[in-house]
C-alpha cells in the first residue's frame, strides 16, 4: 500500500533554517545541511527546502546547502522559493534537487507549468500554492511569499496546474501557517476531492491530532510540517509511530 | 572497473550519480564511476545505468539526438552483455513501446509495453511515494526483506509481455511491475537512489551482480 509521506520542511534565508510565524517575525532554527541530515536518518519521506531569501545574491547560498544536502541524504529533495523559470529548474537539479517547486511564477505564467513538465517531467515539478480564506469556505491564490492577493479560486487553480503536468501540489494555509492550531482540513479536502493529484498539507501543525486530521479529514497524501520538528518537539518517529497506531500506513 | 551513467540530460543525474559514487565506495574495489553521453567511454565501461526522468519519447528522441549514443548501447548491453540497469523511464525504455504522448517505440530489449496507470478516483496519479514491493530470488534483492517500501514516482507502468521478466511488483491498486530482469538487462520503475537504506541495497547489489 502506497504509505503516507511525512515532509520536514526547512524555510532557509542567507543559509540558515527560520521559521515565522503567519510569513513573518522568523526565528533562526539551525543548519540546513545538519538538519536534513538529522531528518534523513530518523526517517523522513522526503525533504523540503523553500528558500525565502529575498536577495538574488544569497541565491548561491542555497544552492551549496542543496548540494550538499544531495550527497548526503537519498530521499526525495524538493527545492523551492524564487523559482521564476526553466534556467532556474535546471540550475536547482544540476545542484542535487530532485524536484522543484513553483509558487508566484507559475500564476503570473501558467504556461510555465507546462513548459516545466514537459522539460523535467511532472515527477520534478510541485505546484505551491499560498491560500486564504477570503470568504466561507472560499480561497483565493496570494503570491509572493503571502504578501499579493489574486483573484484566482484555488480550486480551480489547483485543476488547472493538474491538468497542465505539474506532478503534485504543495497546499499552504496562510490562515494557519505557523499558528500551531491544525491544518485547514476544509481547504484541504476541497481540493483533494476535485484534482486527481497528490496534495501535501501545509501550514498549521501544532501536535500528532492535527496530523492525522490531515489525512483523514483533509485526505492530504502527504503532510510537511516546520516548527514541530525543528524545535524538537516531536521526532519524525514518534509521528510516524502514532499514524501508525491510527491505522495509516507510514513507513517505519 | 568504470560504470557509466548515461548523461541525456535527464534531470535526477546528480542524485543517481552521488548515490552510485555514496554505495561504490565502501566497496573493496570502488568503481570509477562516470556520467557520461560519449560512445567511446560507454562501450569501455563495465557496467552501466540508464537514469531517466521525464516522458518517454522526449527521454527516447534525447538518446537518438546524441550521435552514436543508441549504437553504443546496443552493441555494450545487447553485443557484449556488460550489465545493465535502468532506472524509471530508464526501464520503461527497454520495452518495445509506450503509449505515453501518443505512441513511441522503445529499445525492445525486454519484449512489453508501456501503459497508463488505470486506478479508481482515490487512487492520486502520478502513483508518487514509499511503497512496498514483493520479489522473486533475484540478485538484486539479496538482503531485502519482502514488503519493504521503495520510492516510485510514475504515471506510467511496464506491462512485461512475459511474466519471467517481472523480477519485483507493486500495488496501486492493481499489480505493477516494480522490477524487471532478462540476462544482463535489469531495471527498477523505483528510485534506488532516492529510496535510502533499501535503494543503497539494491545499488550495492547491481554493483556485485555478474550475470
Amino acid at each position: 500500500m502506497l504509505k503516507k509521506r511525512i515532509i520536514p520542511c526547512l524555510d532557509v534565508d542567507n543559509g540558515r533554517v527560520v521559521k515565522g510565524v503567519n510569513f513573518i517575525d522568523l526565528v533562526d532554527a539551525g543548519d540546513p545541511v545538519e538538519q536534513a541530515i538529522i531528518y534523513n536518518a530518523e526517517g523522513a519521506d522526503e525533504l523540503c527546502f523553500l528558500d525565502i531569501t529575498a536577495s538574488s545574491d544569497n541565491r548561491d547560498t542555497l544552492l551549496e546547502v542543496v548540494k550538499k544536502t544531495a550527497e548526503n541524504c537519498f530521499i526525495p529533495l524538493t527545492v523551492g522559493g524564487g523559482v521564476r523559470n526553466l534556467d532556474d529548474i535546471s540550475r536547482l537539479l544540476h545542484f542535487g534537487a530532485d524536484k522543484v517547486s513553483i509558487n508566484t511564477a507559475a500564476v503570473d505564467n501558467i504556461d510555465l507549468v507546462a513548459e516545466a513538465a514537459n522539460k523535467y517531467g511532472s515527477s520534478t515539478i510541485v505546484i505551491a500554492v499560498d491560500a486564504k480564506e477570503t470568504a466561507e469556505n472560499q480561497w483565493k491564490v496570494f503570491t509572493h511569499g503571502g504578501r499579493k492577493e489574486t483573484n484566482i479560486d484555488v480550486v480551480t487553480y489547483c485543476n488547472e496546474v493538474a491538468k497542465l503536468g505539474a506532478g503534485e501540489i504543495l497546499l499552504t494555509s496562510m490562515d494557519r501557517d505557523g499558528t500551531k492550531s491544525g491544518f485547514d482540513n476544509k481547504l484541504l479536502k476541497a481540493v483533494t476531492s476535485k484534482v486527481n493529484v497528490p496534495v501535501i498539507a501545509s501550514g498549521g501543525v501544532g501536535n500528532l491530532s492535527h496530523l492525522l486530521d490531515g489525512i483523514l479529514e483533509g485526505e492530504a497524501s502527504a503532510l510537511l510540517a516546520a516548527s514541530i520538528f525543528h524545535f524538537g518537539e516531536y521526532s519524525i518517529g514518534e509521528v510516524k509511530r502514532y499514524l501508525a497506531d491510527n491505522n495509516i500506513p507510514v513507513r517505519i | 572497473m568504470n560504470l557509466a551513467i548515461i548523461n541525456f540530460g535527464s534531470g535526477n543525474l546528480h542524485s543517481v550519480h552521488k548515490a552510485f559514487e555514496s554505495v561504490s565506495s565502501d566497496l573493496s574495489n570502488p568503481y570509477n564511476i562516470i556520467v557520461t553521453n560519449d560512445p567511446k567511454e560507454i562501450q569501455s565501461a563495465d557496467k552501466i545505468v540508464l537514469p531517466g526522468v521525464g516522458a518517454f519519447g522526449d527521454c527516447k528522441n534525447a538518446i537518438l539526438n546524441i550521435e552514436g549514443l543508441h549504437a553504443s548501447l546496443e552493441v555494450s548491453v545487447i553485443k557484449n552483455k556488460v550489465p545493465f540497469m535502468g532506472i524509471c523511464v530508464g526501464m520503461q525504455l527497454l520495452a518495445d513501446l509506450s503509449y505515453e504522448f501518443g505512441t513511441h517505440s522503445g529499445f525492445g530489449w525486454i519484449p512489453g509495453e508501456v501503459r497508463r496507470i488505470t486506478s479508481p478516483k482515490e487512487y492520486k496519479i502520478p502513483h508518487m511515494g514509499w511503497n512496498e514491493i514483493a520479489f522473486s530470488d533475484h540478485k538484486l534483492f539479496d538482503n531485502c526483506e519482502q514488503g519493504s517500501d521503495f520510492y516510485f514516482v510514475h504515471s506510467f507502468y511496464f506491462q512485461n509481455q512475459k511474466n519471467e521478466h517481472s523480477i519485483a511488483t507493486t500495488k496501486y491498486p492493481d499489480q505493477i511491475t516494480a522490477a524487471v530482469c532478462k540476462e544482463n538487462i535489469c531495471g527498477t520503475q523505483f528510485h534506488p537512489e532516492k529510496s535510502h537504506i533499501n535503494g543503497k541495497k539494491i545499488i550495492h547489489n547491481f554493483l556485485e551482480w555478474k550475470p
